[in-house]
């Protein structure tokens, strides 16, 4: 049952991720994005990551890919047409790479010894378990990831202005 | 019949339960504004369709239904259809944590007023409705025409930047009550202190001030008067909406007024004690009754949208984010941090 | 139950893509996309991983890759707006100046 469902999401997210790559107006593709990310929310449910499934949404389909929209829907771009020649190459040179990349992991993942999962407590990613794992071992990075989003936010604002 | 099978037709009937009578509330919301707004502006409104104008809001969807569908020839044809279902499918999908109703008992069996008590419940509403930013944006990007993109942006400007405010005050009703299911939220507003003052949420000390913040972003985010910018009809033709007819106009329409529905339960869910209120009579009456108390605070919470629609003057664009980010941002902030030492202390 | 391996290769595969599509568009907002695909398949073995070995850190790390992904978001696209506002153009062939 749950192997079947994992299938048709499985299919819908690599389909949304190639048409994010055949699309030519990036407004089209950041909605496959989007489609993507709301797959990748139901996968983190199906793996009992409840709060991260949420999260998944609120931060990136909810701000994140917002902000892409926006900013595409701001410049109002056109669509991508005349290719130089070393974007030829790229071009070329692209598929058999990411191919590599694929057969690489793949070779990897039939050596890694990865084992069975214990079968005794099955770990369940509620809002209350990661909090409190949150907010006693991981303090500290907490506290610093804070501040790089204020570093972020600020540096955001610097760019944008028109002059300083 | 298996557990499985079972709770897969209730939730089924309890979903095309919800749905169709959403739908209706809607349809009957639309005709008391009217109805309202005219009154106030000493007016008679709908009055020829039905008995006071009961019958209005059909032969308005009949209408909407019946009206020449058309595309503008500029459009980017895909998302200017889809952009209405963005907007539509979200809306709709957060009213399934809401509780209505205690549980109630109809001879052998026991129903919960409420579709699923997921217990992310209310992270799980704002992650919904912030999917329906894209239904304004798309909408009024692939009109291809410039009043719309401008009501587009602005509105999705408006949205992102009062969800802030609408976050942080939601914040400090979860530091006191500790919970994010919204049945239990609810269960906990339950009983009385003193025995006259009712245990909601609004009468614990500072969360009269995240009331107050949530409210205002509410009605921010569902861009109504006095914050309707998108659709200033006076700069900006209808905003968003300009180039959609018929049934296409009728789904932002309806999201809109879903919207305000939605807003509503849950202002009364966090704040105003959910379906709590005196009980009393035999056993189904016991089970109705909260049904009934929720429905009512719902109605006072729209009429006291229509009676602000009635009364306020149109915000300006840069006084809007100026008030939201100048003022209601750090009020809400102030109040999470105020909120927690209140906390803190009582521990 | 889901065997781990499903989900490893899903994400092997959304990476890829991610790679194929940075190599190859030129519209810096798209090869930026590619780059948000790729943390995506990698918060997804993460995820995959926690639940196989029982052990929260791995959402935790998820939850930080957000952060830091929100943060590039804001960041880079201010740059591609400034960037947009010099030049006209989203094309990552004309980031070839070092001057205005």
């Amino acid at each position: 049952m749950q192997t079947i469902v994992f299938f048709i999401f499985a299919f819908i997210a690599v389909a949304a991720a190639i048409n994010m790559l055949v699309q030519k107006h990036p407004i089209h593709s950041a909605l496959s994005l989007i489609v993507v990310m709301a797959m990748l929310s139901i996968f983190y449910v199906m793996l009992y990551a409840e709060f991260l499934a949420v999260v998944q949404v609120i931060v990136y389909a909810g701000a994140i890919m917002v902000l892409f929209v926006f900013v595409i829907m701001l410049l109002n771009p056109r669509e991508e047409s005349h290719r130089t020649r070393q974007n030829r190459f790229l071009l070329v040179a692209g598929v058999p790479l990411g191919l590599c990349l694929m057969a690489e992991i793949v070779i990897l993942l039939r050596r890694a010894p990865l084992g069975e999962n214990e079968t005794g407590r099955q770990l369940v990613g509620t809002t209350e378990a990661v909090g409190r794992v949150l907010f006693t071992d991981y303090l500290l990075p907490f506290e610093f990831i804070s501040v790089l989003i204020l570093i972020a936010i600020l540096g955001a604002v610097v760019l944008t202005k028109r002059e300083l | 019949m298996s557990e499985f099978s079972s709770f897969l037709l209730g939730t089924t009937i309890k979903c095309i339960v919800v749905i169709a009578v959403l739908i209706g509330a809607v349809a009957y919301t639309t005709w008391l504004e009217r109805k309202v707004v005219a009154h106030l502006q000493i007016r008679w409104g709908p009055s020829r369709v039905g008995w006071h104008g009961l019958l209005q809001p059909i032969a308005d969807v009949l209408k909407l239904l019946l009206k020449e569908d058309m595309t503008p020839g500029q459009a980017s044809k895909f998302l200017y259809v889809l952009a209405p279902l963005i907007a539509f499918v979200p809306a709709a999908l957060s009213i399934t944590v809401i509780p209505f109703g205690n549980v109630a008992h109809f001879g052998s069996q026991t129903v919960r007023f409420q579709i699923t008590d997921l217990n992310v419940g209310i992270l799980f509403i704002f992650a919904v409705t912030s999917v329906g930013v894209y239904g304004v944006a798309l909408g009024g990007w692939a009109s291809n025409n410039k009043y719309s993109l401008m009501g587009g942006l602005r509105s999705s400007a408006q949205m992102i930047s009062y969800e802030l405010s609408l976050g942080l005050s939601v914040v400090s009703v979860l530091l006191v009550t500790g919970t994010l299911s919204l049945g239990q939220i609810v269960d906990l507003q339950g009983g009385r202190w003193f025995g006259i003052i009712p245990k909601w949420n609004i009468f614990v000390f500072p969360l009269f001030i995240s009331f107050f913040t949530y409210f205002v972003s509410a009605i921010a985010e569902t861009n109504r008067l006095p914050f309707d910018l998108p659709e200033a009809e006076n700069e900006l033709v209808a905003g968003f909406h300009t180039e959609y007819s018929s049934m296409k106009f009728g789904m932002f329409f309806l999201t809109e007024y879903i919207n305000m529905i939605t807003v509503s339960a849950i202002a009364t869910t966090l704040f105003f004690g959910g379906w709590h209120g005196p009980t009393f009579g035999p056993l189904w009456l016991r089970g109705i009754l909260p049904l009934f108390w929720f429905v009512s605070k719902i109605v006072a919470f729209l009429l006291f949208y229509i009676w602000t629609r009635g009364t306020l003057p149109r915000f300006r664009y840069d006084q809007l984010m100026a008030f939201g980010w100048k003022f209601l941002v750090p009020l809400s902030l102030a109040n999470v941090v105020l909120t927690s030492l209140v906390v803190a202390w009582r521990a | 139950m889901v065997p781990l391996n499903y989900f490893l290769i899903l994400a092997a595969i959304l990476f890829c893509l991610g790679v194929i599509g940075f190599v190859m568009k030129r519209n810096l907002i798209t090869m930026f996309m590619s780059i948000e695909l790729m943390l995506n398949s990698v918060n997804l073995t993460f995820v995959a991983f926690s639940r196989h070995i029982n052990v929260l850190s791995g959402q935790i790390f998820v939850f930080f890759v957000m952060v830091i992904a929100a943060a590039e978001a804001a960041v880079g696209l201010a740059i591609i707006v400034a960037f947009y506002r010099n030049r006209e153009s989203l094309n990552v062939d004309e980031v070839d100046r070092m001057k205005l």
